[in-house]
């Protein structure tokens, strides 16, 4: 190859495309003259069979060892061309495009100046073959295993898919037990399937599967590494409970001295648990968990004489002297299913969540419907934050069941008072769930929505909406503004908007219909993984189209709420989505590098590290290496992750740092022919 | 693109109006008048019909306490609407008597009392309280502002010297601008007199500018919200006086030794809590003072109950014959046993005062502003 350069160059009339306003013969005969072309040619379709057929038979016929193809934009035909190369047996790199479509004929009229562009363009192309040098591609191993964060329902399917498909799947979960939000509904919209008997089996499938190592109470706290080859370090939080001896009979939890003291997080702090627990009856793990805030022997070092807990623990599982373990491996791929927040109402003072008991945020009317909620899906009045300090409070005043339940939809949604401008999805239909629940266990209660709009979209969604309103439920068009307290009733400040009536709705009890929100801690995942954002804070797709489960990260993928609000039918499908993107790295067992990286010159590098800090791949690190018997730093990329972006070679102060096919002797001659000098 | 060049329907972004009806649900006014500010969202965007609309009377219903901006998911002020529309009857001289006497007032004689620019001053008799010379080189701590309704209305007048009170008894480093001092134009603004206000901007601007001075307090909220968001150019920090008093009582400059046996409410004014989100220094003046038991409305801060004295309803007089909203008021704080409603405002003062009578509940609460409270425990 280091022979003369023998370039070939072939002109796309693109149907009438181009040669609409490019006079592709022009621009042929140009070519020809230009130093060191042996041969140039038009075609119709360039990108067709007969067109690539050209180009290998001049190749073989004429031993041309450069290409240029004026046409498209890269982006649409360059591996295409690439191919053609490797067909003759030459290497791909050796080619350039000259875009003479989008930045030429399909942005200029004037056929005499068009032309003239072309030929520019085709010259600076010729300009830049001629120096380009043959690149690799190089594969890299993939370690045949994932890691999914997150075990939701969406983290559950992807970790189940994958293990069955034959890998070795590490599922990461924060909290005590797997299940995510989905544990915590009663039933489904729209078939009113109960959430624990369809997602229970799952749980415990994850927990048998032979192929999936179930991490609970743990955090990722650490991922470096590239696609193929990522390594995790992961934070098993200390339960102060051997799990391999805790048999999860609860003994511990009746004789806590903080049982029925602290408000349980998966019944949204309407019930009570202790300071060792187990989130709830259908847990998995089904292993109890000390929760060091507030377990006296840990936060205070005395609990009465000694803990009642490990008295009653027969198994010897309780000990206060297990510590936070540090576990590292390695995977090939990280599918992130971190789910979501709601929205909490207290950020929209007018409806007085958190001022009266009576006004209640979805989740937690979710967990009081719920028959393994804490009042036995008894819908009342929750006393909330009271505890229960005297028999007699209890008696005097039982439960309270509410006759008039009023709803009110999209609080924290479609909000830009409060930051959240998207729609979210799924409160429209768990709304008409609800309150179709509750007529059904409270058939004389009038139950009222207020609604802006209903979107009923999916599947059964407007059938199930047509079914709720012929129950009963009252369906009044308004987005309540306020919520105050008239003698024991609460008055729901309103307009019926399809009558231009403002009303004053006097009600026993108010669902907010709140949203679904961005996690608060997602940010702990983006320093972690570098994931980007959406506008809306969700982690940000590959593309919203064509890749939604992917990220920009080769190697990453999404799967649930984490990148946005989903009901349980589509984090299912996105979850089995990102599942098959992973296999398909998983099972090829290879996978391809970037082979136009960047490469630095370590005898000139200053080690500033600027380059580290533009890189947006984190592909770039400071080494020390040995200059002439001194100690330096230097930068050093890591091929693997580098994409060729460019962003280092164009921020290096001193051009030390060069991209392949990009570099600054191949590029500036090509931007000289263009007319900058 | 200027303001001027907008149509109607682009500079109050009708088109990104949903009709959630957020805003007239909570409108506080539909309880006794037939506004219905969301129609007027959708209505106008037929501009067409502009001058018809505006000719509706209940436009002049509004009192402008933001309810309706504050609780729009979209970010837009429908209550500007209003105005937009009382500018256009403005513009055609279409408007009440007392409105435009007002308003001729104010250009006169920088008042819309219709009272003498001379006689402005006229309260500080026999107080210590010094006028402060524009372009000074000694630097002043606090530029005092006093509204129109501070200086000339003999009632609130009474708040204005507790506060000289309060501000001498802290040794507090302040002036006053004296007969100079003009209407700050709030009122004008939101009865539609947009040129007016313009002036009232330039003028005020250029005259607060030029005193030396680290900070402007306010003793109306009126003042303060059109200080803060409305003026072009103001170079001076502005304060609420519960801004600087919570401060003072917090740095132990101001010892409150009295005692106030008393069951005390309070009323947030619009212009401080929901546009401004000043809840809690009032509240914080109040809980200090010796012996007052402190009651919060249920309707308090974010769900406060206007007291219908914005917006220029001091000269305009509604149509409804229904009950008040600042008799409501007064009902609810009998309700709650309070024997005295603080507030922090002069509007809120004169019209919670007026339903008290209307109640006959004058004998038994007593409504004060919370420096009149103060200067009785210093």
């Amino acid at each position: 190859m280091n022979g003369r350069p023998k370039i070939g160059v072939y002109i796309c009339h693109c149907g009438i495309n181009i040669a609409h306003t490019v006079d592709v013969d022009e621009v042929v005969k140009f070519a020809s003259t230009l130093p060191d072309v042996i041969v140039a040619r038009d075609y119709r379709y360039m990108c067709s069979d007969p067109g690539q057929a050209l180009i290998v038979e001049d190749i073989n016929n004429m031993g041309l060892n450069r290409v240029v193809v004026a046409s498209c934009s890269p982006r649409m035909h360059e591996p295409t061309f690439r191919k053609t190369l490797i067909t003759a047996g030459l290497n791909p790199y050796f080619l350039e495009m000259a875009n003479i479509r989008e930045q030429c004929s399909w942005v200029h009229e004037d056929k005499i100046a068009g032309t003239e562009k072309a030929k520019r363009l085709v010259e600076s192309a010729v300009v830049k073959v001629r120096r380009l040098e043959p690149l690799e591609v190089k594969e890299v191993d993939v370690e045949p295993s994932a890691l999914i964060i997150g075990a939701g329902i969406a983290g559950i399917q992807a970790a189940l898919d994958i293990a069955d498909a034959g890998f070795k799947v590490y599922l990461v979960e924060k909290t005590p037990s797997v299940g995510g939000h989905m544990a915590q509904l009663d039933k489904t919209f729209p078939t009113l399937d109960c959430s624990a008997c369809i997602l229970t089996p799952k749980m415990v499938d994850v927990a048998n599967h032979p192929n999936i190592e179930l991490l609970t109470y743990s955090q990722v706290e650490d991922i470096s590494g590239y696609v193929g080859n990522f390594e995790v370090k992961v934070r098993k939080k200390s339960r102060f409970v051997d799990v391999d001896k805790c048999t999860g009979c609860g003994a511990c939890a009746e004789v806590c001295r903080q049982a029925g003291r602290i408000p349980n997080e998966f019944d949204e702090g309407l019930g009570m648990r202790g300071a060792i627990y187990i989130p709830f009856p259908q847990a998995v793990p089904a292993k109890y968990t000390i929760d060091k805030e507030n377990c006296l022997f840990l936060s205070r070092g005395k609990c009465g004489e000694s803990p009642k807990c490990q008295e009653a623990c027969e198994a010897g599982a309780i000990n206060f002297e297990l510590q936070d373990e540090i576990v590292e491996f390695k995977v090939g791929t990280i599918i992130v299913a971190t789910g979501f927040d709601i929205f909490d109402a207290r950020k929209k003072p007018e409806y007085a969540y958190g001022v009266y008991d009576n006004v209640v945020n979805a989740l937690e009317f979710e967990r009081l419907v719920s028959a393994s909620g804490p009042t036995g899906g008894n819908v009342v009045i929750p006393q909330r934050g009271k505890k229960k300090k005297k028999k007699e409070d209890e008696e005097e005043l039982g439960p309270v069941i509410p006759k008039n339940i009023t709803f009110i939809q999209c609080v924290g949604s479609r909000d830009k008072s409060v930051g959240n401008e998207y729609c979210s999805r799924v409160c429209c239909m768990y709304t008409a769930k609800q309150a179709h629940l509750v007529k059904d266990k409270i058939p004389d209660a009038e139950i009222t929505i207020f609604y802006m709009d209903v979107r009923a979209f999916g599947k059964g969604y407007e059938e199930f909406y047509d079914r709720v309103r012929r129950e009963g439920i009252r369906y009044i068009r308004g987005n309540p503004s306020e919520i105050f307290k008239r003698g024991d009733k609460l008055v729901v400040k309103a307009e019926d908007t399809l009558t231009a009536t403002p009303l004053e709705h006097e009600t026993d009890m108010v669902v907010l219909s709140v949203g679904l929100e961005p996690r608060s801690d997602r940010r702990e995942i983006i320093d972690i993984l570098k994931l980007s954002s959406s506008p809306d804070l969700f982690y940000l797709e590959a593309h919203p189209k064509l890749r939604p489960v992917d990220t920009a990260t080769d190697g990453i993928f999404l799967a649930g709420c984490c990148q946005g609000p989903k009901d349980i039918p589509d984090a299912v499908g996105q979850a089995k989505g990102a599942a098959s993107a992973a296999m398909i790295l998983l099972a090829s067992g290879k996978v391809k590098v970037e082979a136009q990286t960047s490469v630095v010159d370590e005898a000139t590098c200053r080690g500033c590290g600027f380059c580290v800090e533009v890189c947006p791949y984190s592909a770039i690190e400071l080494v020390e290496i040995n200059r002439a018997g001194w100690p330096v730093m230097v930068a050093r990329v890591n091929e693997a992750l580098c994409k060729g972006c460019g962003a280092c070679s164009a921020a290096c102060l001193s051009g030390s740092i060069q991209q392949r096919s990009f570099r600054d002797t191949q590029i500036l001659p090509q931007i000289e022919v263009l007319g900058v000098k | 693109m200027s303001a001027e060049e907008l149509t109607f329907v682009e500079k109050y972004d009708l088109l990104g109006c949903i009709q959630c009806g957020r805003c007239t649900g909570g409108c506080p006014v539909t309880v006794r008048t037939p506004l219905n500010v969301r129609r007027f969202m959708y209505d106008t965007l037929n501009e067409d019909l502009l001058e018809e609309i505006s000719a509706k009377t209940e436009i002049w219903d509004c009192t402008t306490c933001y309810t309706c901006a504050s609780r729009c998911p979209k970010g837009l002020e429908p209550m500007e609407v209003l105005i937009g529309l009382r500018s256009l009857q403005i513009e055609e001289g279409r408007v009440q008597p007392t409105v435009r006497d007002a308003l001729e007032s104010i250009f006169k004689d920088g008042n819309p009392w219709g009272m003498p620019r001379a006689k402005r001053y006229d309260w500080m008799e026999g107080l210590e309280v010094r006028v402060l010379e524009p372009e000074s080189e000694e630097k002043t701590d606090v530029l005092l502002f006093l509204c129109c309704t501070d200086t000339y209305d003999p009632r609130v007048i009474k708040v204005t010297q507790s506060l000289v009170k309060v501000l001498n008894k802290a040794g507090v480093d302040y002036g006053v601008i004296g007969e100079d001092e003009s209407c700050c134009g709030s009122e004008v603004r939101r009865l539609g007199e947009e040129g007016l206000f313009e002036m009232c901007d330039e003028e005020n601007v250029e005259l607060l500018n030029s005193y030396n001075v680290d900070r402007i307090v306010t003793v109306s909220p009126h003042c303060y919200n059109t200080f803060k968001k409305e003026y072009h150019g103001l170079k001076t920090p502005v304060l609420h006086y519960t801004e600087l008093v919570a401060q003072l009582i917090e740095d132990g400059k101001l010892e409150l030794t009295g005692q106030l046996d008393k069951v005390v409410t309070y009323h947030d004014p619009c212009f401080l809590g929901k546009q401004n989100q000043i809840y809690d220094e009032p509240r914080n003046i109040l809980t200090r003072i010796p012996g007052i038991d402190f009651r919060d409305f249920d309707r308090c801060r974010e769900r406060s109950l206007c007291c219908e004295g914005g917006g220029g309803k001091m000269w305009v007089e509604s149509e409804s014959t229904k009950e008040r909203l600042a008799e409501i008021r007064v009902m609810d704080a009998k309700e709650l046993g309070a024997e005295i409603i603080a507030v922090a405002c002069p509007f809120c003062l004169l019209t919670l005062e007026d339903a008290s009578k209307v109640k006959g509940l004058e004998e038994e609460m007593r409504v004060a502003d919370i420096l009149e409270l103060l200067a009785e425990v210093i």
